[in-house]
């Protein structure tokens, strides 16, 4: 089957690379387990695509190894790789018809003709590409074509891994739903590893078990959505994941704890004992829109903010405050009070997370 | 700048385009074109551009009938999904370029190109050329371009489709912030409910070459008029069940029965299609009244901060909008809660004669 | 697309119109007048109908010429379009060859055709071309100027030589379009080289070959200077086509009217076929 190891691994585009900034790919250490549902999230830029293009062997890295159940496979094609790919626009054979696509690997490989025939009817009917079979490809509409490359890779036995190269971007909303629940079936349905590059946290979360969040070349963190979400080891990854981000604040630290604009926010001890240790100047809280505690009447812990802004999003409307100079947001459900010139927020402590040096420090206090 | 359009229709090679449209965009309002793709989304805003010429119909800027007048004599800018820009000019000259036709001054033009790159956030590119960009900052050159010539009518189509969405959601939101500054219209068009939602200001439906719905974004998402508007204008779309309410029941599908809510008395008898957002059912009953499901979980979807669960019982399927993670493997079967008085009801040909009623809990 | 209309526009039309109008429309409606008239010189001239029409399809010298034509432009639309994408699809797309490779394929396109013509005139010949004795030197008897044959694979190789870039280039073009990720996917399919071909060069190539076939259809068609130069027709009239009859016809022996006459079912004879072929390929088109 398929596990996919990268060792050491690092590209440059360039011939003689001369510093970290030449390199689109930073050196990497990573396992993709056989039959995980993966995703590579990042923003446009991050080396997401490079380091797909690697594990399916469209392009050889220039340093390191990709290894395939234990057997280095740099300078294997892709023919050679047993893995299928899906890109971004839906590519297929425009002069053949949809069960022509589908059965093109097997006929190549030159598979009987029945067993052509039955793979291809599998493949079709859980694509629900059944009803289209026998149209000419270029006819159908741009989510069945991606269908289509999907089952491609689907219907050959010998397949142990999927890459998907930002494959909805060309999709209609509404129709978006339906190919990731497809592909989430397929998932269960077929145990492959499957690795799907996106720079929208939405797909990456529903799709994947776990995400590797890419940020300059790297692989910031790997975790599952949750992990990602409630625990995000970088500052980046508090920013990328969650709609809107993480709210990141610089501060220094104070006797109580830290502050920022002459607010001083509180602290328990274990955490001031932390950063008395730490000599960087570089330190940020943050926490998430979703778990600022936000009431319309004056609290008790509360600070006091101006509401600047508030968004109606239908399921949930955002807040955007100021407190002190800085900007706060907070996300509230549809159900909840909106407060309309000043709002009183809190941070629980548990949610609050500190960042030293953009890295995440002290969860072990909490 | 006001801009009307009276009973516009584009018939093309025998196909309607757009049928009976009709429309009025207020002065410094952010108009958003939500529909399908090919609903007609391009086809109204070249229209509106001057770019095409109606089959019927009249187009009015500030009292004016400018229907015949071709784009270069109205004041308009657009910007397109694939990244447009004069590939042998410097970004820096690239933006410059609409205020050097209308001959500003250097020192004019060297403010606002700044500006406007600050905003976009190609400051550090202004000196390359658009083709050794990346396809976001190519766009972003592209609307510079277009938002630096202070147009009144700045149309906008599908522009941050191929961006990631993190940028998108920072642009939207500076979009909004600049476009309230200034008298001109906006009009954007998208095929995202979110994203309408997002940019606020004013909402029209597009279907087929029709105009459904148009109105202040939250309360066209709140009160759709009829069945295409609530599925266009919502993600993931809306629950639809068929029914029938009878004297003292209402049934979906002809297999669940409840008895009937106070909330529906007001219907008379007969068939109609309900509608739930994914969002109001849960997995506890919030009232007395909620309706109870035994359905089959088939999929659950689960991102940080949601869970979008795919269940069905025999007759139908359904999706629901949780928050929190809510791990449930296929095939489990779990008991889900309908408040009645969050319903949609939809005549049979899809009019909306009823939304929901108590929303904040009380 | 019904585009807002500028009048403008038709003014800046005007002086090619007219000079179109001058050039073209006018001296044409003079063929046509002499088409129906016997001209004996320029005070007599009597109309007769369409007398030189009937006279012209039965000449049989033109029927001959009109075969011969025909078979000429086939066999040579039949190499030079297989060659052109061969060529085409060998030609590298990246790099420093790609330009070299571009500039070698293009020289023969930019030689004017009498100049081809005597180049292989001499390149034929027996004691001073390199082709004609390196033939003779392998024992082949070759003589473009005494035998048939010879001259007609002669002009035909001549032809080939001289326009098989045209197609190399416009496919070279129609293949550059083709974006990579249908490479990569016929790779990861375990596409033989064939099957590429077949399934995504070729689909992509329709366009750009239906374009090279009608202009080397109709270019073929009308050839004259590269065989006049090189055979001058002969031996005998074996490699005589259309054009120069005709031109024989008018120069030659003055006879304007059936000249006239002619050209116009010449020009309409390309119209023909050239309208049958491209509708041909848009109604397979429309077919998909």
């Amino acid at each position: 089957m398929a596990e996919i190891q990268l060792k050491s691994l690092a590209h440059s585009y360039e011939k003689s690379p001369t510093g970290a900034h030449d390199y689109a790919l930073r050196e990497m250490n990573h396992v993709w387990d056989q039959g995980g549902a993966y995703a590579l999230l990042g923003p446009s830029g991050c080396g997401k695509s490079t380091l797909l293009n690697i594990i399916s062997g469209l392009l050889t890295p220039s340093e390191g190894e990709v290894l395939f159940d234990g057997v280095v496979v740099n300078h294997l094609p892709p023919q050679q790789r047993n893995i299928a790919q899906v890109f971004q626009f839906p590519v297929i054979y425009d002069s053949m018809t949809v069960f022509d696509n589908l059965a093109f690997p097997l006929r190549n490989m030159k598979i009987a003709e029945a067993k052509v025939m039955s793979k291809v009817h599998e493949i079709a009917e859980i694509l629900e590409l059944h009803s289209v079979l026998n149209k000419k490809a270029k006819n159908l509409s741009a989510d069945e074509k991606q269908k289509v490359s999907m089952g491609r890779g689907l219907v050959r036995d010998d397949v142990s891994a999927i890459l998907f190269d930002e494959p909805l971007t060309v999709i209609d909303p509404q129709l978006k739903w339906k190919l990731r629940r497809k592909l989430k079936q397929i998932h269960e349905q077929f145990n492959l590893t499957m690795i799907y590059v996106t720079h929208d946290q939405l797909e990456a979360s529903t799709f994947a078990e776990k995400i590797a969040v890419m940020y300059g070349g790297q692989i910031v963190q790997f975790g599952t959505p949750r992990e990602l979400f409630e625990n995000p080891n970088h500052t980046f990854v508090g920013y990328f994941i969650g709609s809107p981000g993480m709210n990141l604040l610089e501060v220094q630290t104070t006797a109580n704890g830290v502050s920022f604009d002459g607010i001083e926010i509180e602290l328990s001890d274990a955490r001031k004992a932390m950063l008395a240790k730490v000599p960087s100047k570089n330190i940020k809280i943050g926490i998430r829109p979703e778990f600022v505690h936000v009431w319309d009447k004056p609290s008790e812990n509360g600070y006091e903010c101006e509401v600047q802004h508030v968004e109606d999003l239908g399921t949930y409307k955002i807040l955007t405050m100021k407190l002190g100079q800085q900007i706060i947001k907070a996300r509230l459900d549809e159900d909840h009070a909106v407060p309309q010139q000043k709002a009183y927020i809190s941070f629980p402590e548990q949610w609050l997370k500190i960042y030293v040096d953009e890295y995440l420090i002290g969860e072990e206090l909490v | 700048m006001s801009l009307k359009l009276e009973n516009v229709d584009q018939v093309v090679n025998g196909q309607n385009h757009l049928t009976n449209v009709n429309l009025t965009l207020e002065p410094g309002s952010f108009n958003v074109l939500l529909g399908r793709t090919g609903a007609g989304k391009t086809s109204l805003m070249r229209l509106m551009a001057g770019l095409d010429k109606p089959t019927n119909g009249k187009i009015i800027m500030n009292g004016a009938n400018v229907t015949g007048i071709t784009v270069q004599k109205r004041n308009v800018s657009m910007v397109y999904q694939q990244f447009i820009n004069y590939s042998n000019l410097t970004v820096r000259e690239n933006i410059a370029s609409p205020l050097r036709l209308a001959k500003a001054s250097e020192a004019e033009i060297n403010k606002r190109v700044m500006e406007t790159a600050d905003m976009l956030r190609i400051t550090e590119f202004l000196h390359r050329y658009p083709l050794e960009l990346s396809g976001g900052q190519q766009q972003r050159t592209a609307m510079a371009r277009a938002l630096v010539k202070d147009a009144s009518l700045i149309l906008f189509d599908e522009p941050l489709v191929n961006l990631d969405y993190k940028l998108r959601e920072e642009l939207r939101f500076e979009l909004r912030e600049l476009f309230k500054a200034r008298n001109a219209i906006a009009v954007y068009a998208t095929t995202e409910p979110n994203e309408a939602l997002a940019l606020g200001g004013t909402t029209t439906l597009l279907h087929e070459g029709r105009v459904i719905q148009s109105g202040p974004s939250a309360a066209v998402y709140r009160e759709p008029v009829d069945v295409y508007a609530a599925d266009l204008f919502s993600e993931p779309p809306i629950n639809l069940i068929p029914g029938n309410v009878t004297d003292n029941e209402v049934t979906f599908d002809e297999s669940v029965h409840f008895p009937l809510h106070q909330d529906l008395k007001s219907l008379t008898p007969g068939g109609y299609k309900f509608g739930i957002r994914p969002s109001h059912i849960g997995l506890v009953p919030d009232n007395d009244d909620d309706l109870e499901l035994s359905m089959k979980v088939e999929l659950a979807e689960i991102s940080g901060s949601e869970t979008f669960l795919h269940v069905k019982n025999d007759h139908f399927n359904l999706v629901m909008q949780l928050s929190g993670v809510h791990a449930y493997r296929s095939d489990a079967t779990i008991n889900i809660y309908l408040p009645v008085h969050k319903l949609f009801v939809f005549t049979l040909d899809g009019k909306m004669i009823q939304s929901p009623t108590r929303l904040i809990r009380g | 697309m019904s585009k807002v209309e500028n009048n403008k526009a038709w003014w800046l039309v005007l002086p090619v119109f007219l000079l179109v109008a001058f050039s073209a429309i006018i001296p044409l409606m003079t063929v046509v007048n002499y088409s129906v008239q016997d001209i004996f010189d320029a005070d007599h001239a009597v109309f007769v109908g369409v007398e030189w029409y009937r006279e012209v399809l039965l000449n049989e010298r033109l029927q001959e010429s009109l075969l011969r034509q025909f078979i000429f432009s086939f066999t040579v639309l039949a190499i030079e379009i297989p060659l052109g994408i061969a060529i085409a699809l060998m030609m590298p797309t990246k790099g420093s060859m790609a330009s070299v490779s571009l500039i070698v394929v293009a020289i023969p396109l930019l030689i004017p055709g009498n100049v081809v013509g005597t180049i292989w005139k001499i390149f034929g010949r027996t004691d001073v071309g390199l082709l004609g004795w390196g033939l003779n030197q392998l024992g082949i008897d070759y003589n473009y100027a005494a035998n048939p044959v010879d001259a007609w694979v002669t002009v035909v190789l001549m032809d080939v030589w001289h326009w098989t870039p045209l197609v190399a280039l416009l496919c070279y073009s129609g293949l550059r379009a083709i974006p990579d990720a249908f490479y990569q996917a016929a790779a990861i399919d375990r596409a033989s080289k064939w099957a590429v071909f077949r399934y995504i060069q070729l689909p992509r190539l329709r366009s750009v070959l239906v374009i090279g076939t009608l202009l080397r259809f109709m270019d073929s068609f009308m050839i004259y200077s590269e065989p006049f130069v090189l055979t001058g027709g002969g031996p005998g009239s074996s490699t005589t086509f259309l054009s120069q009859t005709l031109t024989k016809m008018a120069i030659g022996q003055f006879d304007l009217g059936p000249a006239a006459a002619f050209s116009l079912i010449y020009f309409l004879i390309v119209l023909l076929v050239s309208w049958l072929f491209f509708t041909t390929i848009s109604e397979m088109d429309k077919d998909k």
